[in-house]
């Protein structure tokens, strides 16, 4: 940025390097370039003569070793007789599982709180502000622990079920239980003839992106807003619908029942995973509610008043003029919010929940000694998980944003 | 001339508003039952309310003080025939458990007077009233600091100091002959010095005058005590690092830029967990055999450069947000690089981004909880060795609920004063 104009000299002199603006930068980089050079290097030959002391080698051969450890919730098959990467495969799919589950139920729940702390009703605004107050304030760590202690305190164990003189019930039909090792609820049995009714599911939704197309479009040509909303609905709904009852009913439910000491069969949703989920919504939604809180009142009073002068009702006044410039702004922090709940989920140690880190970062790298490869290997992982969603979010980030001329 | 007048010439006294034009009813009707929505909605989080708080209130307000064990706290609830009561008198017995941790209890004054002389330290800096020369105090904080917490020889902390003394003589001494020498030297020597000198100096000068109290070892250092020690530190540190990372990423030299992206993005894209990690187990690898530092430096120096990336984007945020012209009419000023960051652009940046850098304040106070994953015994970490007491096994929400007071009055407090200090630096007049 410098614009002096240096005297044109002939000859070179070594302080030139320094105090010449033509050169100074580049001396500054060759000398930032040789420093880092040589920090790697210092590094990386401390690590070959610590590790040729300790008698060990840099591989990651291990990997395809017997891991020797059982994992209670797996996504694919995996038993103590797989390898150590089928581990890692398995803990990595249980974060992105939690990362997952734990983004939509913490947009959910940031938006509603960032909305309704905004509400004129004073009383649930104040509730909001308690709410989002209170989790911003308070580490994530506490959270998950006192989560953890309302599932194992606050409910009943699976005897608690048994016998004639029960203190606890099933709740929905006797169909799920909520337990303190986690709800047992009823699993999807594929029959015969389920191959149709997903078909009609995914042609569904097709249809409802195409519908929102053509409405949109239709908009556009004539101004007449459509129902958009409950078509889509009964497109969703009736279809599968139809189909379910035509082809005689091809999903069935396989119910839990209480055999031994606590419940056999339906779906195990393990207490680990529901605490680690509840505690990371409810704690990154209140970071989102302070964003959608920002991003509703950094539009300008001038936009909604002028969308009412020009007879836009209230309802469409929100989701045609006030939301899509608020998104603009709150879709950035949402995206780190999302990145935070990620790295966040790395917490699960805290409740026993078999993660990346759990598996590969502590049973393999305790049982193989290999400390160096594995936490190489977690931090690729994590960076690519962080990489992948911020990409994503951005390309999104990118089609919302204000075309500027 | 008559004294006829046909204008009022006292004025009326004021009549009271109608009713339910004022007061609590218009406050009611304006902000709890503006219509029926509004009124359902504000019976029914009423009802709901009074059924949370109807469980919770009493427990609190019946909370039992004395006893040493839950079975005591038991027995006396149900004495004094109550339904269900905290039972606060863990908080009575363990209060300072939870503070000092394992920190010898006739210590505890010293760390006492940290903390009081903490807040004379930063108060120049949060403060514009406090006089300035408090500033020097500021200086020498951080080796007091070591002193009182860590104790041991005063010979320490007095060479560590010494070896800013020596860096700025250096650079006098030198500079007189050549400027970029100087500086040079001023850097380098003091690395020498603390490196190799400071050391068996102090060591040399402690066994002919021996000044000193009582040592602490680092495992001794536990409880809330190492989440504002870290903290503190981490928040000092953190900020200039964050700066010098922004102003790097906005580089023009290439190699520099790449350089700061590069730690930037890999800092943000691993979990803290993992980083803490690694200060605990592989850098015994990366540094040459037979270095063993302070798990708690370790610890400082990852959660330093955690939230400096995250600084670093923050403030990169707010140079972002600069119009260009600032840039421009420090150039057309004549000032250079460092005079304009410092006269025009810093002082802009820092203040759009004030929300957010104490925010990642916030962030890394309340991540110092983590370094109970690393074996260090943080205020967490103690509610779980309480509750392995038998007498107080199966407690959960008393300490939880002490916990969590105790970190949100720091954190509270911390996000009050940014708000504080965004109206006071508020230039424009809307």
């Amino acid at each position: 940025m410098t614009t002096t104009t240096d005297p044109q000299t002939d000859s070179f002199h070594l302080s030139q390097l320094l105090y010449d603006s033509r050169y100074r930068s580049m001396t500054i980089q060759v000398v930032a370039l040789i420093g880092f050079v040589s920090l790697v290097a210092w590094l990386v030959s401390n690590t070959i003569v610590n590790l040729e002391a300790l008698g060990k080698n840099f591989s990651f051969g291990f990997l395809g070793q017997r891991s020797g450890y059982d994992i209670n919730q797996r996504l694919i098959s995996y038993s103590s007789d797989s390898n150590h990467f089928t581990a890692a495969a398995v803990g990595l799919l249980n974060t992105l599982l939690v990362a997952f589950l734990g983004c939509i139920l913490a947009t959910v729940i940031g938006v509603t709180a960032g909305v309704l702390r905004l509400s004129r009703n004073w009383i649930t605004a104040k509730i909001m502000t308690v709410y989002i107050e209170s989790f911003r304030n308070i580490p994530v760590l506490l959270w998950i622990l006192a989560f953890n202690a309302v599932m194992t305190e606050g409910f009943p164990s699976p005897r608690d079920f048994k016998g004639d003189n029960a203190t606890a019930s099933m709740l929905f039909n006797d169909s799920v239980a909520v337990t303190n090792r986690g709800i047992f609820a009823p699993l999807p049995i594929w029959e015969n003839g389920y191959q149709i009714v997903v078909i009609v599911f995914l042609l569904s939704i097709a249809a409802i992106w195409a519908f929102g197309r053509y409405a949109k479009k239709r908009q556009e040509l004539t101004g007449d807003i459509l129902p958009v909303f409950w078509i889509k609905l009964a497109i969703l709904v009736l279809p599968v619908l139809i189909a379910y009852f035509v082809l005689g009913r091809p999903i069935g439910l396989e119910y839990p029942e209480l055999k031994g000491f606590g419940f056999k069969g339906g779906l195990n949703i393990r207490r680990s995973l529901i605490v680690l989920w509840l505690a990371l919504s409810f704690y990154t939604g209140a970071f989102i509610a302070e964003n959608v809180r920002a991003g509703i009142l950094a539009i300008s009073k001038g936009q909604s008043e002028a969308a009412h002068a020009l007879g836009i009702n209230p309802k469409n006044t929100m989701s045609l003029v006030v939301l899509p410039q608020a998104l603009r702004v709150i879709i950035p922090p949402l995206i780190s919010q999302y990145l935070n709940l990620t790295k966040n989920s790395s917490l699960a140690i805290a409740v026993g929940y078999m993660d990346v880190r759990s598996t590969l970062g502590g049973i393999t790298l305790n049982q193989t000694g290999r400390e160096l490869e594995c936490m190489l290997l977690l931090m690729g992982i994590y960076l690519l998980i962080s990489l992948a969603i911020s990409g994503a979010m951005n390309v999104y980030n990118k089609s919302t944003q204000l075309a500027e001329r | 001339m008559s004294n006829l007048s046909y204008v009022r010439t006292d004025m009326l006294p004021e009549q009271a508003p109608p009713a339910g034009q004022s007061g609590i009813a218009l406050w009611l009707r304006t902000n709890l039952f503006s219509g029926w929505v509004n009124s359902v909605v504000t019976v029914v989080v009423l009802v709901l309310l009074y059924k949370v708080l109807a469980d919770i209130l009493p427990w609190f307000w019946n909370g039992i003080w004395v006893g040493d064990s839950l079975t005591e706290c038991r027995a006396i609830r149900d004495e004094r025939g109550l339904e269900s009561a905290a039972c606060f008198s863990v908080i009575r017995e363990r209060w300072s458990q939870l503070l000092f941790g394992f920190y010898p209890k006739h210590l505890y004054w010293r760390a006492i007077l940290a903390l009081v002389l903490l807040f004379v330290a930063i108060s120049p800096i949060l403060f514009d009233r406090v006089p300035r020369k408090l500033f020097m105090f500021t200086a020498v904080y951080p080796f007091l600091l070591v002193f009182l917490i860590w104790g041991g020889s005063i010979w320490g902390p007095l060479m560590a100091m010494a070896g800013f003394g020596v860096g700025y003589l250096a650079y006098k001494v030198i500079a007189t002959q050549n400027a970029l020498l100087g500086l040079i030297a001023a850097f380098i020597l003091p690395v020498i010095w603390w490196i190799f000198i400071a050391g068996p100096l102090a060591g040399a000068i402690h066994s002919v005058v021996p000044i000193g109290w009582e040592a602490v070892e680092s495992k001794f250092i536990s409880g809330f005590m190492i989440s504002v020690i870290i903290g503190v530190s981490g928040i000092a540190l953190s900020l200039p690092l964050g700066i010098v990372l922004a102003l790097g990423r906005q580089s023009d030299m290439f190699i520099v830029r790449v350089m700061c992206i590069g730690f930037i993005e890999f800092v943000r894209g691993v979990p803290l967990i993992t980083l803490l990690f690694v200060a605990q187990l592989l850098l015994n690898y990366f540094l040459p055999k037979g270095t063993n530092f302070d798990i708690i430096v370790r610890v400082m120096i990852m959660v330093t450069l955690f939230s400096a990336a995250y600084m670093a984007e923050t403030i990169r945020g707010g140079l972002a947000a600069l119009p260009r012209g600032q840039y421009e009419a420090g150039d057309s000023l004549g000032l250079n690089y460092w005079q304009a960051q410092q006269l025009i652009i810093m002082p802009q940046a820092l203040k759009i981004s004030i929300p957010s850098i104490v925010g990642i304040f916030i962030g890394l106070f309340k991540d110092t909880t983590l370094v109970a994953f690393i074996s260090i015994s943080d205020i967490l970490a103690f509610t779980n060795l309480i509750r392995a007491n038998t007498a107080w096994n199966g407690i959960y929400w008393e300490l939880f609920i002490f916990v969590a007071f105790v970190f949100w009055i720091c954190c509270f407090s911390m996000s009050r004063y940014s708000m504080y200090l965004e109206r006071k630096l508020q230039t424009d007049h809307h």
